[in-house]
């Protein structure tokens, strides 16, 4: 009887499961033979370095600065726009100063705000 | 292991020969193992005082450690197979040599290099340093010199390579992370009131037994 014409993609499929896993089954019986585990406290140490570790490295991150960041965006954005704004200063039609004012009027707010709160000072 | 069978003949180093001069290269598992880890003993990446420039120089192109498979120098314990103490090891150092010896993992060596490493070298009288790595860990090679030239560590690293290939990977004279019971286990030094605690590893180390002569 012929065998399928596709039988060998199953034959192809079977030896390239069984190669690695006969590799992989060697090299774990190597490792039990000849390279028995010998983990100690020192041994299994998550610094390599020498020195022990002190303390844990599950620590508390002083979370503050982010309003510092986030206050440096005021600056940030307002040179992005203050520029433009003062090169085309004298040629702006009333309404897109008042735009600019207002926009300079919401960071200013947001500075006075986190100033007020004390955010400013570092605790 | 001890086989109930009777072990099949050897063939002696002439037969060898005679067999190579045919043609015909005899091996067993247990020297290929041995050849090839021989030829890639990686050390760690640590140096310590003088010596260590000795070191770098046998690493690079003029003295070229490469040429023995050893130039991969790994910068973590896990991953070398043999530690190079090149200088001197002081007190406050001790600690951190002995948990890298700790933390590499077995088949592990040892290079004791210089004399320093050896005997605590020119400052052994000094109060801070540690009269020879050998009282902490079991070292396999000690070069003398202060310090060696590389030509030095080169053969050294020869010696260390001929005593890999005359390790037997089974029976009593295996290496001794297959021996059964041991725990491979170093205690680490801690720092006392005026001295290292404990200032030798007994199972390593044990200070040499004066004997006066008869009659001196």
């Amino acid at each position: 009887m012929n065998p399928h014409p596709f039988a060998f993609l199953a034959m192809f499929a079977a030896v390239a499961v069984a190669f690695p896993l006969a590799l992989l089954a060697v090299a774990r019986l190597w490792f039990r033979l000849f390279q028995p585990g010998k983990p100690s406290e020192v041994k299994n140490a998550i610094y390599e370095c020498g020195v022990p570790s002190t303390g844990d490295s599950w620590i508390q991150f002083k979370a503050h600065y982010y309003l510092y960041a986030i206050l440096f965006l005021i600056f940030d954005v307002e040179v992005l726009f203050l520029l433009p704004f003062a090169a085309a200063f004298r040629a702006l039609p009333a309404g897109a100063m008042l735009a600019m004012l207002a926009f300079i009027l919401l960071l200013a707010e947001g500075l006075v705000w986190a100033w007020h709160r004390g955010h400013l000072e570092w605790k | 292991m001890s086989d109930a069978a009777p072990a099949p003949p050897v063939p002696t180093d002439a037969e060898r020969e005679e067999l190579r001069r045919h043609g015909i290269l005899l091996t067993s598992m247990e020297e290929l193992y041995n050849w090839g880890r021989s030829h890639s003993v990686w050390p760690l990446q640590f140096g310590l005082a003088c010596c260590a420039i000795e070191m770098i120089a046998a690493s690079m192109a003029r003295f070229d450690i490469a040429r023995f498979g050893s130039e991969v120098f790994r910068p973590s314990p896990r991953q070398a197979d043999l530690l190079i103490v090149s200088g001197t090891v002081t007190k406050k150092m001790a600690p951190a040599v002995v948990r890298l010896w700790n933390q590499m993992p077995e088949p592990k060596y040892c290079i004791a290099m210089g004399a320093c490493a050896i005997s605590g070298g020119p400052f052994k009288q000094g109060y801070n340093v540690l009269k020879g790595i050998d009282r902490f860990v079991p070292v396999d090679i000690y070069i003398p010199g202060c310090p060696p030239r590389p030509e030095a560590l080169l053969h050294g690293l020869m010696q260390l390579q001929e005593k890999i290939r005359g390790q037997s990977i089974s029976g009593p004279d295996a290496p001794r992370h297959l021996q059964a019971g041991t725990t491979c286990d170093y205690p680490v030094p801690q720092f006392g009131e005026h001295d290292l605690v404990p200032t030798k590893n007994p199972a390593v180390w044990q200070p040499p037994v004066l004997v006066r002569k008869e009659g001196a």
